[in-house]
């Protein structure tokens, strides 16, 4: 396995930033590597990673998300852990990588050894690191949507609640069926469009009921579906993701507001 | 049944503006909630499950042993056994049977297999009568539609289209007044039912499970119409098929407990049966001729290959109560008799692979289904596996398999992954910078037809990284 130089005796966390994060909102990236770097890691970014493959891999093209899994497996090899802002993706690392190599093992091994130090960010900072004082704030009555993968694939569930409840100034409420899909799903939402918006539609006045003037979440995708559907519906209630609020990065414009509000 | 689930897309899209179905719908959103609390708060629900699960692979490992096992204590008990490899076959074997006890009219309870026989269509052609005996298919009967759902067939309809229903159809009996209670359609309908049941010669119903050490079969219900089917007429078909075997009742036993809990979250259904055979000598009650139909229609196949787990399947229709997508589009958009994550498994396989894309495509993943089977069937991945042989066949949609082909093909070049994401990210941003969305997008109308696409902040999280390194390794030096 390879090694890799060492400024500290930190541990050495490879960020996975996943493609969404890269491409729409970089602040994630960053409240991840700030989280991180608070909790005593020490945070790189290889720059070889592009896409973790899912999308190959739910659409059946299972060749070329091996290819892709390989890519993330070089690109990550020797950190102590990986941390993505991601339970879908992180996911896709952690328990679909070894089912995709499943036939070949020499890869298997390095898969699983690969998902045996992965994590998705917010489950690490709870469950790994315990970290629980994160010490940041935030002004308003916040409603927290579970993302499918994390939820049920990954066990994420009361992690991000009780960090959200650490917040100053924050105040969390349920939602009813928190737990039910938004209806992202990858590329089922540009496939059947208008079951995934009817899924978004529930998602949106389930929202407005619980009173609550802030949607967070730790899924980008599912943001980005939500919060499309929120402002075509004219809402106001505001979208951030799970890392920003964390720490406390939530004076930019949130998911899907302009520069003036 | 005709195949048309290659029409799901637009069925679906017509079902979401179809305002009874949403309104059903709704009510099946409510039913499915109350039944997780009860699954929610039984204690050994788990327990159960893993019970279940290893009797069921060790069955399946064994399946033949223990089909011949049913086959002789059946035949002992004075039943008779026919196989059936088609849906065909078993159609003839059933009018056949009929035939012989020259039946003018059948009563039947309801079974899923014998839809997927065709057996109404069957016994039609041959010109004998059939009576829905569960209330469910009463209504569809008088409808003339197909079941929506496996084990409430009628539950697309509201008790309004009911009243209207039994108005319409019941008008020769000379009523006068509009039935608006559940209980007196209920009491119509059964009043109506009991001459036909003295009537018929024959009673068909399904099976839930088969015991392999006895030869008796299980079957449930929760109107008791099917014991009234089993038991009044002369001639008793039973139809189902080869995996619905269990080596013992005590195994059944189990099985039938997460069935009940899973599908309507009671402890045990209201009539829970247990029948072996004829009517012996000196008896009252019962059959003279009893008949057990056992179809495979493509079953053995799966059972060799990567599909296995689907024949653990009970069909409490769990994974369709708690299906977001099944719970919008209702069941007759899947286009066959099993609708839901269930069939969207079983469909294919039973059928074929071409006609059945969308049904593994109109998934999000989101796992639900899984998380409540009790059995335990990983139908997400199953849906992905489907996909791959999609995928393979060349039957994935052409903008899928570019739209993936080339995104794969970039993202496998970080380099250039990384220029033309930057550039995109850009012009995205510029073009959203105001309103921080986009309400069109020339290449994802679906997306943007009604939602927004909220605008990328401007530069990519790896250029700010790399930025963010230069500044720091600048300051440093
Ligand atoms: S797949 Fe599972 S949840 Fe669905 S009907 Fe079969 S046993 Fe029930």
């Amino acid at each position: 396995m390879a090694t890799m130089t060492r400024s500290s005796d930190k541990p050495l966390v490879g960020l996975l930033h996943t493609c969404l994060v890269d491409f729409y909102r970089p602040s994630i990236g960053f409240a991840s590597v700030q989280l991180l770097e608070q909790a005593g890691c020490e945070v790189r970014v290889p720059d070889l990673q592009t896409c973790c493959g899912q999308p190959a891999f739910n659409s059946g093209n299972f060749d070329q998300a091996r290819a892709m899994a390989r890519q993330v497996i070089k690109a990550f090899a020797g950190f102590d852990y990986v941390v993505g802002p991601s339970g879908s993706c992180m996911s896709q690392v952690k328990v679909h990588y070894p089912q995709l190599f499943a036939d070949e093992p020499d890869w298997l091994a390095q898969a699983q050894e690969l998902a045996g130090r992965s994590f998705e960010l917010v489950s690490f900072l709870s469950d790994v690191l315990n970290k629980t004082d994160l010490q940041s704030s935030y002004q308003g009555t916040v409603t927290y949507h579970d993302s499918c993968s994390g939820l049920r694939e990954l066990g994420i569930k009361q992690q991000p609640r009780k960090q959200l409840e650490q917040v100053q100034g924050l105040s969390l409420v349920e939602m009813a069926e928190a737990e039910t899909c938004c209806g992202f799903g990858g590329t089922f939402c540009v496939k059947y469009p208008e079951i995934s918006v009817r899924m978004a539609s529930q998602k949106v006045s389930n929202i407005q009921a619980s009173g609550a003037d802030t949607l967070v979440g730790g899924d980008l995708g599912c943001l980005l579906n939500i919060s499309g559907r929120l402002t075509r519906e004219g809402s106001p209630v505001r979208v951030f993701h799970v890392a920003e609020v964390l720490a406390g990065m939530t004076q930019i414009p949130a998911i899907g507001e302009g520069e003036m509000r | 049944m005709q195949l048309s689930s290659a029409n799901f897309k637009s069925a679906a899209r017509a079902a979401l503006h179809e305002p009874n179905l949403q309104a059903a719908m709704a009510e099946n959103r409510n039913f499915a909630a109350h039944v997780r609390v009860q699954v929610d708060g039984t204690a050994n629900f788990q327990g159960l499950r893993a019970q279940a699960k290893a009797i069921k692979d060790h069955t399946l490992a064994h399946l033949d042993h223990y089909l011949e096992r049913y086959e002789a204590a059946a035949i002992k008990q004075g039943t008779q056994v026919h196989w059936a490899q088609t849906p065909e076959q078993a159609q003839q074997i059933v009018v056949d049977i009929c035939r012989q006890a020259s039946a003018r009219s059948v009563i039947k309870g309801k079974t899923m297999i014998g839809e997927e026989m065709g057996i109404n269509d069957a016994l039609a052609r041959a010109g004998i009568e059939r009576y829905e005996t569960d209330l469910g298919e009463y209504i569809l009967q008088l409808a003339d539609e197909p079941p929506s759902h496996i084990n409430g067939p009628a539950i697309h309809k509201t008790l309004e289209q009911v009243q209207d229903l039994f108005h319409e159809h019941h008008k020769d009996l000379g009523r006068e007044s509009f039935l608006h209670e559940p209980a007196e359609l209920l009491a119509e309908a059964r009043r109506l039912l009991r001459k036909r049941f003295f009537e018929a010669e024959v009673g068909i119903t399904g099976a839930n499970f088969l015991i392999a050490e006895d030869g008796s079969h299980v079957l449930v219900t929760n109107e008791g119409n099917g014991d009234l089917t089993s038991l009044l007429p002369k001639v008793r078909i039973v139809l189902a098929s080869i995996e619905k075997v269990l080596p013992s009742r005590a195994d059944a036993g189990v099985h039938l407990q997460l069935l009940a809990l899973s599908a309507t979250g009671q402890p045990l259904t209201s009539y829970t049966s247990l029948y072996g055979g004829t009517k012996n000598a000196g008896e009252l009650d019962g059959a003279e001729q009893c008949h057990v139909v056992l179809l495979d229609n493509g079953r053995s196949e799966m059972l060799a290959g990567e599909f296995r787990p689907m024949l653990r399947c009970i069909r409490c229709a769990a994974c369709m109560d708690n299906c977001p997508v099944y719970n919008w589009v209702g069941g007759h958009a899947y286009g066959w008799i099993y609708p839901g994550p269930m069939g969207s498994i079983w469909t294919p396989q039973l059928t074929n692979l071409e006609q059945t894309v969308d049904l593994p495509n109109a998934c999000t993943l989101n796992g639900r289904c899984a998380e409540v089977c009790p059995m335990q069937i990983p139908l997400p991945d199953m849906m992905r596996v489907l996909r791959s042989q999609h995928w393979q066949q060349q039957l994935t949609a052409t903008t899928t398999r570019w739209g993936i082909g080339l995104w794969a093909a970039l993202a496998s070049r970080p380099r250039l992954y990384r220029l033309l994401t930057a550039m995109a990210a850009r012009t995205m941003a510029w073009a959203g910078s105001k309103r921080g969305r986009l309400s069109r997008l020339p290449l994802a109308r679906g997306w943007t037809e009604q939602r927004d696409m909220p605008a990328p902040q401007g530069a990519t999280f790896q250029q700010l990284w790399q930025q963010r390194q230069a500044d720091k390794n600048g300051s440093e030096q």
